[in-house]
């Protein structure tokens, strides 16, 4: 792997790390210090509470990449699992075909929107939402993987030995899948976070309460016409960089780990 | 006769299809904790008694089993109603209508300025391969999939309608005009920007799946013995690119109306467009059940559409295709 593609990823790290050091308690109304435009001791303005909205926004992405992480994790988690099952049985295999074609059949803000309608909305029926949204895509690719698998001279032997599924799965598929798994996380996380964004902006996602920067981002709406330009601006080209960021990682990592595969490339470099 | 079966399975399957799309959408629906008497009635909830109360949810058949209850929907479904709104108290049926011709505006538009200039970056940087221009095309792409939609709206807003002032700020029609003074022009001169901001985020997509799909094609034996011959550029391209990567590029295009309605949901929400995505999100911020269910089961057509005539495109218009299954003609 080159060197500087560990740049972005110590920069996220560096990024994450910082925000949850920031003490909720000094993002606090200052009503004297309100609707300030960016600069030197307000890096990014402040709100009409006087809120500085560096620290809101840097507090709004520790949220987005927690809310990010733990669907990414979940989702791969659910896909694997999901294609597990469809490797067991043939009738099993078409319900999970046909569970995915039907996730896959709505655009996934309106299932978000649905999903969030059903559990009222909030941390945890964002994360569940995300998660139900994010795992038919990689569950097609590792259905099709093990599949593959399945047909290998290892693995007959293996069954052959006696060898029961639980075991195959752990000594066999678990090692062989994982590459995929962890391009799928990562091709995840941003999706996630961005779907975080967009349904907490729509209303459906996390409560007002909470620094998420879909939150950040609806309030200012309402204070566009009056040209307080930072509100919006700052917190949103943060979210951009962030996702940015983890794109290049996630482009690094594929190239990286589907190197056997891809032998042309490297003759081609 | 090989069409006709190939379009009679696909709409065998849209119906299986929205059957699913309408149980599970129905079950989540009345798990849900809105109570649909209560968002009925409002604000008057109040003053209604017990036994009034009894009354609408046994004339709603709310007693009894979900399964029935869903029976029962979806017959009306079938015999054209959608039920009466509960913001808006018309009926869904409607409100979908008006709405649609809105949103249709809006998502054509950016699809089709998405779709031109997708294809020509794409078209640009896959010719110019490894040189400035396909890495500026490509970073901008990139920069493109990490943008959040309604951001980039609320940044457009800000420049044109607050800072120039030379385009609206919301909605779909100018403020104090009845319906009928509305011209074409007007609905188009307020669908630009929320337009604008649908297309630029839906170029990326097509843009690199273009750039991919030509690379492809200028491996080709073909190709180079096309440049054997000293045929080069734009030349080339015209000769024996565009017939190769074209129907797959508009495929993908169309393949990604899911993520088009979506983009309009956020773009309609900035721009307070009066659309179906603004539809759907009142509707699930007020529990306004009947209109949530409607735009749901519609979003699932629009999308199953897209997918539908991008397979359409494969088999149907492409030669090639057909010739492999042994026929010669249609």
């Amino acid at each position: 792997m080159k060197k500087w593609t560990y740049l972005p990823v110590i920069l996220l790290v560096l990024l994450y790390v910082i925000s949850m050091l920031i003490d909720p308690d000094k993002i606090s109304i200052q009503l004297e210090e309100r609707n300030l435009p960016p600069g030197f001791s307000h890096l990014f303005g402040t709100d009409w509470l006087g809120r500085d909205m560096f620290l809101r926004t840097m507090k709004g992405i520790e949220l987005s990449i927690t809310v990010g992480l733990l669907t990414a994790v979940l989702s791969t988690i659910v896909s694997f699992l999901a294609a597990m099952l469809a490797s067991m049985h043939k009738w099993l295999d078409r319900l999970i075909s046909w569970l995915t074609d039907l996730f896959l059949s709505l655009p996934h803000l309106v299932t978000l929107i649905l999903i969030s309608f059903t559990l009222g909305g909030g941390f945890k029926g964002v994360v569940i939402g995300l998660v139900l949204t994010h795992w038919p895509s990689l569950t097609r690719v590792l259905r099709a993987e093990i599949l593959q698998l399945k047909e290998t001279k290892y693995v007959k032997i293996s069954e052959k030995l006696g060898k029961g599924f639980w075991w195959q799965a752990r000594h066999h598929y678990l090692p062989h899948l994982l590459p995929q798994m962890l391009v799928g996380f990562t091709l995840i996380f941003p999706h996630a976070i961005l779907h975080e964004a967009s349904i907490t902006f729509l209303g459906f996602g996390l409560s007002p309460e909470q620094p998420a920067i879909g939150i950040i981002l609806s309030e200012a709406m309402q204070y566009l016409s009056t040209g307080f330009w930072w509100l919006a601006f700052f917190p949103g080209l943060i979210l951009l960089i962030i996702i940015l960021l983890f794109q290049i990682c996630a482009k690094a990592w594929k190239s990286y780990l589907e190197k056997d595969f891809s032998h042309e490339n490297i003759v081609r470099d | 006769m090989q069409l006709v079966t190939f379009i009679g399975k696909k709409i065998l399957y849209l119906l299986l299809l929205l059957v699913a799309v309408s149980f599970i959408t129905f079950t989540l629906v009345s798990i849900s904790p809105i109570d649909p008497v209560r968002a009925y009635i409002g604000a008057d909830m109040l003053i209604i008694s017990s036994e009034q109360r009894a009354a609408i949810e046994d004339y709603w058949g709310l007693n009894e089993p979900m399964f029935v209850q869903y029976f029962h929907w979806l017959a009306s479904i079938i015999s054209g109603d959608l039920g009466v709104s509960l913001i808006y108290r018309i009926p869904v049926k409607d409100i979908i209508a008006d709405r649609f011709i809105s949103s249709f505006l809006l998502m054509g538009i950016a699809w089709v300025l998405a779709g031109i200039i997708g294809i020509l970056l794409g078209v640009f940087a896959a010719m110019k391969k490894e040189t400035w221009i396909d890495r500026v095309i490509r970073g901008y792409c990139y920069i493109l999939l990490s943008t959040p939609g309604f951001w980039l709206g609320l940044i457009l807003l800000m420049i044109f309608a607050v800072w120039l002032g030379i385009l609206p700020v919301g909605l779909s029609a100018p403020i104090g005009d009845l319906s009928y003074e509305v011209s074409f022009f007007d609905r188009l001169y307020h669908a630009i920007l929320p337009a604008l901001t649908l297309s630029i985020i839906g170029i990326a997509n097509v843009c690199l799946h273009t750039r991919e799909k030509l690379l492809d094609v200028l491996e080709q034996p073909f190709i180079k013995q096309a440049r054997a011959n000293g045929l080069k550029g734009l030349k080339l391209f015209s000769r024996h690119g565009v017939r190769n990567m074209i129907l797959p590029a508009i495929s993908v295009h169309f393949a990604s109306f899911g993520e088009l309605f979506g983009g309009a949901i956020l773009a309609e929400q900035v721009f307070s467009y009066p659309g179906l995505g603004q539809a759907i999100v009142n509707a699930g911020l007020n529990g306004d059940i009947p209109l949530l269910l409607g735009v749901v089961i519609i979003s699932a057509c629009f999308v199953f559409l897209g997918n539908f005539l991008a397979d359409m495109l494969y088999t149907v218009v492409d030669p090639r295709l057909r010739q492999r299954k042994g026929e010669s003609r249609l």
